[in-house]
Protein backbone atom coordinates (compact mmCIF):
# COMPACT_ATOMS: atom_id res chain seq x y z
CA UNK A 1 0.00 0.00 0.00
CA UNK A 2 2.80 2.48 0.97
CA UNK A 3 4.07 2.18 -3.24
CA UNK A 4 1.68 3.93 -4.83
CA UNK A 5 2.71 7.35 -3.79
CA UNK A 6 6.25 6.25 -4.48
CA UNK A 7 4.58 5.74 -8.21
CA UNK A 8 3.06 8.83 -8.32
CA UNK A 9 5.90 10.63 -7.43
CA UNK A 10 7.88 8.68 -10.25
CA UNK A 11 5.54 9.25 -12.84
CA UNK A 12 5.33 13.02 -11.54
CA UNK A 13 8.94 13.47 -11.74
CA UNK A 14 8.96 11.65 -15.41
CA UNK A 15 6.29 14.08 -16.71
CA UNK A 16 7.74 16.74 -15.35
CA UNK A 17 10.94 15.81 -17.36
CA UNK A 18 9.20 15.52 -20.63
CA UNK A 19 7.62 18.53 -20.31
CA UNK A 20 11.30 19.86 -19.68
CA UNK A 21 12.64 18.34 -22.69
CA UNK A 22 9.42 19.24 -25.12
CA UNK A 23 9.99 23.35 -23.59
CA UNK A 24 13.28 23.38 -23.59
CA UNK A 25 14.26 24.02 -27.55
CA UNK A 26 11.51 26.79 -27.46
CA UNK A 27 13.06 28.50 -24.40
CA UNK A 28 16.17 28.71 -26.04
CA UNK A 29 14.99 30.10 -29.22
CA UNK A 30 13.78 32.96 -27.08
CA UNK A 31 16.98 33.60 -25.08
CA UNK A 32 18.18 36.77 -26.21
CA UNK A 33 22.01 35.92 -27.78
CA UNK A 34 20.67 32.49 -28.37
CA UNK A 35 21.89 30.09 -30.95
CA UNK A 36 21.60 31.25 -34.29
CA UNK A 37 21.27 29.05 -37.70
CA UNK A 38 23.89 31.21 -39.38
CA UNK A 39 27.27 30.28 -40.41
CA UNK A 40 30.34 31.98 -41.11
CA UNK A 41 30.61 29.99 -44.93
CA UNK A 42 26.87 30.40 -45.78
CA UNK A 43 27.24 34.35 -45.28
CA UNK A 44 30.51 34.71 -47.04
CA UNK A 45 29.54 33.49 -49.99
CA UNK A 46 26.61 36.19 -50.35
CA UNK A 47 27.97 38.67 -49.35
CA UNK A 48 30.68 41.06 -50.72
CA UNK A 49 34.33 42.55 -49.28
CA UNK A 50 33.40 46.25 -50.40
CA UNK A 51 37.20 47.45 -49.83
CA UNK A 52 38.52 44.19 -52.26
CA UNK A 53 35.84 44.48 -54.62
CA UNK A 54 36.02 40.61 -54.15
CA UNK A 55 33.17 37.99 -52.61
CA UNK A 56 34.29 37.68 -49.48
CA UNK A 57 35.03 33.85 -49.39
CA UNK A 58 37.16 34.91 -51.91
CA UNK A 59 39.21 37.42 -49.95
CA UNK A 60 42.20 37.14 -47.24
CA UNK A 61 43.00 40.56 -46.89
CA UNK A 62 42.87 41.93 -43.13
CA UNK A 63 39.92 44.10 -44.39
CA UNK A 64 38.19 41.17 -45.12
CA UNK A 65 38.86 39.30 -41.79
CA UNK A 66 37.37 42.38 -40.43
CA UNK A 67 34.45 41.80 -41.90
CA UNK A 68 34.39 38.17 -41.10
CA UNK A 69 34.89 39.38 -37.38
CA UNK A 70 32.18 41.58 -37.54
CA UNK A 71 30.07 38.51 -38.90
CA UNK A 72 31.49 36.10 -36.07
CA UNK A 73 30.12 38.16 -33.57
CA UNK A 74 26.93 38.97 -35.11
CA UNK A 75 26.67 34.91 -34.83
CA UNK A 76 27.44 34.99 -31.83
CA UNK A 77 24.88 37.57 -30.59
CA UNK A 78 22.62 34.85 -32.12
CA UNK A 79 21.35 36.88 -35.20
CA UNK A 80 20.26 35.26 -38.29
CA UNK A 81 21.62 35.42 -41.19
CA UNK A 82 19.22 38.05 -42.70
CA UNK A 83 19.75 39.93 -39.87
CA UNK A 84 23.22 39.92 -40.32
CA UNK A 85 23.05 40.73 -44.13
CA UNK A 86 21.20 43.91 -43.09
CA UNK A 87 24.01 44.84 -40.69
CA UNK A 88 26.50 44.61 -43.04
CA UNK A 89 24.00 47.04 -45.46
CA UNK A 90 23.63 49.74 -42.69
CA UNK A 91 27.22 49.39 -42.15
CA UNK A 92 28.55 48.97 -46.15
CA UNK A 93 25.58 50.11 -48.08
CA UNK A 94 23.69 47.90 -50.35
CA UNK A 95 26.71 47.54 -52.89
CA UNK A 96 27.72 44.90 -50.15
CA UNK A 97 25.13 42.11 -51.59
CA UNK A 98 26.66 39.34 -53.83
CA UNK A 99 23.09 39.11 -54.65
CA UNK A 100 20.93 41.48 -56.04
CA UNK A 101 17.45 42.63 -53.88
CA UNK A 102 14.45 40.63 -55.29
CA UNK A 103 12.81 44.47 -55.09
CA UNK A 104 12.85 47.98 -56.27
CA UNK A 105 15.29 48.09 -59.23
CA UNK A 106 17.17 45.29 -58.40
CA UNK A 107 14.63 43.21 -59.43
CA UNK A 108 15.60 44.22 -63.31
CA UNK A 109 18.92 41.74 -62.31
CA UNK A 110 16.71 38.93 -61.84
CA UNK A 111 13.84 39.75 -64.30
CA UNK A 112 16.26 40.57 -67.33
CA UNK A 113 18.12 37.68 -67.87
CA UNK A 114 14.90 35.80 -67.70
CA UNK A 115 13.04 37.73 -70.19
CA UNK A 116 16.67 37.13 -72.06
CA UNK A 117 16.42 33.46 -71.61
CA UNK A 118 12.80 33.19 -72.86
CA UNK A 119 13.37 35.33 -75.58
CA UNK A 120 16.65 33.29 -76.64
CA UNK A 121 14.21 30.28 -76.92
CA UNK A 122 11.63 31.53 -78.59
CA UNK A 123 14.04 32.53 -81.22
CA UNK A 124 15.12 29.17 -81.12
CA UNK A 125 11.45 28.15 -81.80
CA UNK A 126 10.85 29.97 -84.49
CA UNK A 127 14.22 29.43 -85.96
CA UNK A 128 13.52 25.56 -86.23
CA UNK A 129 10.41 25.81 -87.21
CA UNK A 130 11.54 28.19 -90.35
CA UNK A 131 14.24 25.72 -91.16
CA UNK A 132 11.74 22.87 -90.74
CA UNK A 133 9.28 24.51 -93.19
CA UNK A 134 12.22 25.49 -95.86
CA UNK A 135 13.57 22.12 -95.57
CA UNK A 136 10.46 20.61 -96.36
CA UNK A 137 10.02 23.11 -99.76
CA UNK A 138 13.23 22.94 -100.93
CA UNK A 139 14.10 18.96 -99.84
CA UNK A 140 16.37 19.85 -97.98
CA UNK A 141 17.66 18.30 -94.57
CA UNK A 142 15.01 19.34 -92.64
CA UNK A 143 12.67 17.76 -94.93
CA UNK A 144 10.59 15.19 -94.37
CA UNK A 145 11.15 11.19 -95.09
CA UNK A 146 9.72 10.79 -98.38
CA UNK A 147 10.20 7.70 -100.28
CA UNK A 148 12.89 8.08 -103.07
CA UNK A 149 11.65 8.37 -106.79
CA UNK A 150 11.62 5.81 -109.28
CA UNK A 151 15.04 6.38 -111.65
CA UNK A 152 13.85 6.61 -114.91
CA UNK A 153 13.72 4.21 -117.28
CA UNK A 154 17.04 6.03 -119.05
CA UNK A 155 18.94 6.25 -116.04
CA UNK A 156 18.69 2.51 -115.32
CA UNK A 157 19.93 1.69 -118.71
CA UNK A 158 22.70 3.98 -118.23
CA UNK A 159 23.39 2.40 -115.22
CA UNK A 160 23.33 -1.18 -116.47
CA UNK A 161 25.75 0.27 -119.32
CA UNK A 162 28.30 1.31 -116.85
CA UNK A 163 28.06 -1.80 -114.49
CA UNK A 164 28.80 -3.79 -117.64
CA UNK A 165 31.51 -1.32 -118.75
CA UNK A 166 33.60 -1.58 -115.72
CA UNK A 167 32.52 -5.53 -115.25
CA UNK A 168 31.65 -4.66 -112.27
CA UNK B 1 24.13 47.41 -97.08
CA UNK B 2 21.18 45.22 -96.38
CA UNK B 3 18.99 45.15 -93.61
CA UNK B 4 20.54 42.41 -91.93
CA UNK B 5 24.15 44.03 -92.15
CA UNK B 6 22.20 47.41 -90.45
CA UNK B 7 20.95 45.23 -88.15
CA UNK B 8 24.30 43.80 -86.84
CA UNK B 9 26.40 47.29 -87.21
CA UNK B 10 23.37 48.83 -84.81
CA UNK B 11 23.94 46.05 -82.54
CA UNK B 12 27.27 46.02 -82.63
CA UNK B 13 27.55 50.06 -81.62
CA UNK B 14 24.99 49.27 -78.97
CA UNK B 15 27.06 46.68 -77.23
CA UNK B 16 30.15 49.34 -77.51
CA UNK B 17 28.08 51.98 -76.06
CA UNK B 18 27.15 50.17 -73.02
CA UNK B 19 30.87 48.83 -72.52
CA UNK B 20 32.22 52.61 -72.74
CA UNK B 21 28.86 53.36 -70.36
CA UNK B 22 30.03 50.92 -68.09
CA UNK B 23 33.39 51.90 -68.22
CA UNK B 24 33.11 55.51 -67.39
CA UNK B 25 30.47 54.76 -64.81
CA UNK B 26 33.00 52.59 -62.97
CA UNK B 27 35.87 55.60 -62.83
CA UNK B 28 36.06 58.07 -60.10
CA UNK B 29 34.87 61.43 -60.44
CA UNK B 30 37.23 64.20 -60.65
CA UNK B 31 37.76 67.27 -58.52
CA UNK B 32 39.68 70.45 -58.58
CA UNK B 33 40.93 73.33 -56.35
CA UNK B 34 38.62 75.89 -56.82
CA UNK B 35 35.22 73.85 -57.76
CA UNK B 36 32.45 73.39 -55.19
CA UNK B 37 33.04 70.51 -53.09
CA UNK B 38 30.49 67.55 -52.88
CA UNK B 39 28.23 67.87 -49.87
CA UNK B 40 26.06 64.62 -50.34
CA UNK B 41 24.27 64.21 -46.94
CA UNK B 42 25.51 61.34 -44.55
CA UNK B 43 25.33 59.31 -41.28
CA UNK B 44 27.60 60.84 -38.19
CA UNK B 45 29.75 57.76 -37.04
CA UNK B 46 27.99 55.95 -34.66
CA UNK B 47 24.84 57.75 -34.79
CA UNK B 48 21.58 58.05 -36.14
CA UNK B 49 21.84 61.85 -37.64
CA UNK B 50 22.99 62.78 -40.63
CA UNK B 51 25.46 65.83 -41.93
CA UNK B 52 27.22 67.31 -44.78
CA UNK B 53 30.14 69.42 -45.55
CA UNK B 54 27.37 71.97 -46.63
CA UNK B 55 26.80 72.08 -42.72
CA UNK B 56 29.98 73.82 -42.38
CA UNK B 57 29.70 76.48 -44.25
CA UNK B 58 31.36 79.79 -43.34
CA UNK B 59 33.95 77.83 -41.92
CA UNK B 60 37.70 76.26 -43.13
CA UNK B 61 36.83 72.64 -42.81
CA UNK B 62 40.12 70.14 -43.16
CA UNK B 63 38.08 66.95 -44.56
CA UNK B 64 40.56 64.03 -44.10
CA UNK B 65 39.49 60.62 -45.81
CA UNK B 66 40.47 57.16 -43.29
CA UNK B 67 39.39 54.04 -42.02
CA UNK B 68 40.65 51.79 -39.27
CA UNK B 69 42.69 49.21 -41.70
CA UNK B 70 44.36 51.87 -43.37
CA UNK B 71 47.80 52.11 -41.60
CA UNK B 72 48.97 55.49 -42.70
CA UNK B 73 45.84 56.90 -41.38
CA UNK B 74 46.66 55.41 -37.96
CA UNK B 75 50.31 56.93 -38.94
CA UNK B 76 49.11 60.25 -39.61
CA UNK B 77 46.30 60.99 -36.96
CA UNK B 78 48.40 61.96 -34.08
CA UNK B 79 49.27 64.98 -36.49
CA UNK B 80 45.85 65.84 -37.51
CA UNK B 81 44.92 65.60 -33.78
CA UNK B 82 47.65 67.98 -32.49
CA UNK B 83 46.51 70.45 -35.99
CA UNK B 84 43.30 70.58 -34.90
CA UNK B 85 43.72 71.56 -31.07
CA UNK B 86 46.14 74.21 -32.37
CA UNK B 87 44.19 75.60 -34.49
CA UNK B 88 40.65 74.90 -33.21
CA UNK B 89 38.58 78.01 -33.82
CA UNK B 90 40.05 78.63 -37.09
CA UNK B 91 39.60 75.31 -38.80
CA UNK B 92 37.36 72.38 -38.16
CA UNK B 93 38.91 69.25 -39.07
CA UNK B 94 35.79 66.76 -40.00
CA UNK B 95 37.21 63.00 -40.60
CA UNK B 96 35.23 61.01 -42.70
CA UNK B 97 35.18 57.09 -41.94
CA UNK B 98 35.44 55.72 -45.56
CA UNK B 99 34.31 51.42 -46.19
CA UNK B 100 34.57 50.65 -42.49
CA UNK B 101 32.85 49.01 -39.74
CA UNK B 102 31.47 51.53 -37.39
CA UNK B 103 32.93 49.43 -34.27
CA UNK B 104 36.53 49.35 -35.66
CA UNK B 105 36.36 52.58 -36.59
CA UNK B 106 35.40 53.58 -33.03
CA UNK B 107 37.92 51.17 -31.11
CA UNK B 108 40.39 53.08 -33.58
CA UNK B 109 39.35 56.33 -32.32
CA UNK B 110 39.78 55.20 -28.78
CA UNK B 111 43.11 54.01 -29.18
CA UNK B 112 44.43 57.25 -31.33
CA UNK B 113 42.42 59.31 -28.60
CA UNK B 114 40.94 61.03 -31.73
CA UNK B 115 38.48 64.26 -30.72
CA UNK B 116 37.38 65.57 -34.10
CA UNK B 117 34.18 65.49 -35.80
CA UNK B 118 33.17 61.98 -37.59
CA UNK B 119 30.94 61.23 -40.29
CA UNK B 120 30.22 57.84 -41.77
CA UNK B 121 31.10 56.70 -45.36
CA UNK B 122 29.75 53.18 -45.03
CA UNK B 123 29.94 52.66 -49.13
CA UNK B 124 32.40 55.09 -50.06
CA UNK B 125 30.06 56.88 -51.78
CA UNK B 126 30.91 60.36 -50.47
CA UNK B 127 34.94 59.35 -50.99
CA UNK B 128 33.76 58.50 -54.68
CA UNK B 129 32.57 61.69 -55.01
CA UNK B 130 36.07 63.54 -54.05
CA UNK B 131 37.46 61.37 -56.28
CA UNK B 132 39.35 59.27 -53.82
CA UNK B 133 41.91 56.77 -55.04
CA UNK B 134 43.61 55.42 -52.15
CA UNK B 135 43.50 56.26 -48.34
CA UNK B 136 44.02 58.65 -46.11
CA UNK B 137 43.29 61.56 -48.74
CA UNK B 138 42.72 65.30 -47.18
CA UNK B 139 40.97 68.06 -48.51
CA UNK B 140 40.95 71.94 -47.34
CA UNK B 141 36.95 73.44 -47.69
CA UNK B 142 36.93 77.19 -47.48
CA UNK B 143 34.30 79.30 -46.14
CA UNK B 144 32.43 79.05 -49.10
CA UNK B 145 32.24 75.69 -49.71
CA UNK B 146 34.83 75.19 -52.63
CA UNK B 147 37.78 73.01 -52.36
CA UNK B 148 41.19 74.84 -51.74
CA UNK B 149 43.68 72.46 -51.07
CA UNK B 150 44.21 68.35 -52.06
CA UNK B 151 46.57 66.04 -50.52
CA UNK B 152 46.01 62.45 -51.47
CA UNK B 153 48.29 60.60 -49.32
CA UNK B 154 49.18 60.80 -45.25
CA UNK B 155 49.83 64.40 -43.93
CA UNK B 156 52.54 65.16 -41.20
CA UNK B 157 52.74 68.88 -38.60
CA UNK B 158 55.35 69.96 -41.54
CA UNK B 159 53.01 69.61 -44.19
CA UNK B 160 49.69 70.88 -42.48
CA UNK B 161 51.86 74.07 -41.14
CA UNK B 162 53.47 74.82 -44.39
CA UNK B 163 50.28 74.11 -46.42
CA UNK B 164 46.95 74.55 -44.90
CA UNK B 165 47.80 77.26 -42.12
CA UNK B 166 49.07 79.86 -44.63
CA UNK B 167 45.80 79.55 -46.65
CA UNK B 168 43.70 79.88 -43.59
CA UNK B 169 45.52 83.00 -42.61
CA UNK B 170 45.96 84.55 -46.15
CA UNK B 171 41.95 84.61 -45.84
CA UNK B 172 41.59 85.64 -42.49
CA UNK B 173 41.15 82.32 -40.75
CA UNK B 174 38.05 81.13 -39.35
CA UNK B 175 34.33 82.73 -41.67
CA UNK B 176 36.59 85.04 -43.44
Amino acid sequence: MRRRPRTSTASLLTLLAALLLAVAPHAAAQVPGGSSDATLPDIEDEVMCPICGTLLGLSESPQANAERAFIQRRIVEGMSKQEIKDALVAEYGPEVLATPESSGFDLAAWIVPALGLLLGAMAVAIGARRWRREGRNSGGPGASAAPPPDPAAGDEARLEADLGRYNL
Amino acid sequence: MGNRSFIFVLLALAVVGLLGFGMIANGSATIAVGEPTPDAEIERLGGEETASIADYRGQWVLVNFWASWCKPCELESPAIEEYSQAHNGDVVVLGVNTRDLTEDAEQFIADNGLTWEMLHDGDGSLSDSFGSVALPESFLVDPEGNLALIRRGPVDEAYLEQNVTPLIEANGGAGA
